[in-house]
């Protein structure tokens, strides 16, 4: 028996995650391909960031159901590791490395004024959902600390001046294109 | 019973028990009482308080003796001026990092953290305090959560989970930013999964969950893991 959560929270816009009926067979897939374990766990929640970009309440819900694992320890699971997603990340995204040698390299002002030049929570995302602040452990390039990588573009010895310039050039491509 | 009988000493006693006991338990039975915080009789040992570390002679490794099995011709010493010191250690910064005011707290008198730091001597928190500010969820009938108080032993989310059964309760997030939550971190009235069973808040060590209204002394049986667990074998 499946305890009915009925106060899953909703996507802002009002559509759920799981409505996508594409997603929803590569999702089953997934759960398939695992045999339904419950050890696959970690997999399947791999599986399914993959496949929706991020794990939602709902979605969690649905595999909890599904692997029949309680509820909370799949919430506990999926926020344990800093990997998953739990909303929906911007369009484009801000990750700056919180390992030892930028940290000691002041890596923290720079997220700081990033936070307070966009108007966003490290971890969360502006709210026209352009831009989003994760943080990460070290990606292997302590000599360049510190480091901060917009989308696909990595900026060693970062300074917050050159890092807000090129987060502000990076929107606006966007926004030109969209005009 | 196929279970071997290991000889090992404790404080310098000679101790006999079965394979797969813990030290703990060995030195329960002869009389030693070390101190613990997030072990419960009943439930699964978690380790994670760290205030039954005990010195193993031939390594200067410090062990857990509620997790950590016997064996054979082992020395084991469970009260020393370093151990003192290890578990004061321990006990301040669990005081140090969330708000724990004995004074303003429903627990005061009745709470195992409390009278730890008590045994140990401790009158103040040689540390920065971490004054905690986390939101008390009182949405439950009678159940409220303040998870300032909260010293993450999961005595809570082991009873739920083991001897309720439901799993309500769990842990999210890590390190510092580490609580309890009920089922996805809902508000507790929106926990479907609860059953309001109380058995979180017998348990507790401290005064992160309390029944509303309720006289601590009445809410406070830790011992009830133990007594269900022993009764469920009649089912058997």
């Amino acid at each position: 028996m499946r305890l009915n959560l009925t106060d899953v929270e909703k996507l802002p816009s009002g559509e759920t995650s799981l409505k996508d009926d594409k997603r929803r067979g590569m999702l089953e897939k997934v759960l398939k391909d695992h045999d339904y374990q419950e050890s696959a766990l970690l997999e399947i929640l791999h599986g399914a960031q993959e496949i929706y970009g991020f794990l939602d309440k709902e979605l969690l819900t649905e595999i909890a159901g599904v692997l029949n694992i309680p509820h909370s320890q799949v919430y506990g699971v999926a926020t344990f590791y800093s990997f998953f997603k739990l909303r929906k990340p911007g369009e484009h995204v801000v990750t700056a490395c919180l390992g030892t040698a930028c940290y000691v390299k002041g890596v923290e002002p720079i997220i700081a004024a990033i936070e307070k030049e966009f108007n966003l929570k490290r971890g969360g995302s502006t709210e026209d959902g352009k831009l989003s602040i994760l943080q990460t452990r070290c990606i292997g390039a302590c000599a360049m600390a510190p480091i901060l990588s917009v989308d696909d573009v990595v900026i060693g010895k970062a300074t917050k001046e050159v890092v807000i310039a090129h987060i502000k050039k990076v929107l606006g491509e966007t926004n030109s294109e969209t005009v | 019973m196929n279970l071997h009988t290991l000889k090992l000493k404790i404080d310098g006693i000679d101790v006999e028990c079965t394979e797969g006991s813990t030290i703990l338990t060995a030195a329960k039975a002869i009389g030693i009482n070390i101190p613990t915080l997030c072990y419960l009789d009943g439930l699964t040992p978690y380790g994670g308080c760290r205030l039954c570390i005990v010195e193993v002679s031939g390594t200067s490794k410090l062990f857990p003796a509620c997790a950590t099995p016997v064996a054979s011709g082992m020395e084991v010493t469970t009260q020393s001026p370093k151990l003192y010191e290890y578990r004061k250690m321990v006990l301040e910064t669990l005081l140090a990092e969330r708000t724990h005011i004995c004074a303003v707290c429903v627990a005061n008198d009745h709470c195992e953290l409390q009278a730890l730091a008590n045994q140990h001597g401790i009158d103040h928190v040689s540390y920065e305090r971490n004054w905690s500010t986390n939101k008390i969820d009182s949405t439950h009938d009678s159940l409220v959560i303040d998870p300032n108080r909260c010293i993450l032993c999961t005595r809570c989310i082991r009873v739920c989970d083991e001897l309720e059964g439901v799993h309500t309760l769990d842990l999210k997030f890590r390190g510092k930013n580490a609580d309890v939550i009920m089922d996805q971190d809902e508000p507790w009235v929106k926990a479907c999964s609860c059953t309001s069973c109380r058995k979180c808040a017998k348990v507790c060590p401290v005064g992160a969950i309390y029944v509303e209204g309720e006289n601590i002394e009445t809410t406070k049986i830790p011992d009830v893991a133990a007594f269900i667990v022993e009764r469920r074998k009649r089912l058997k």
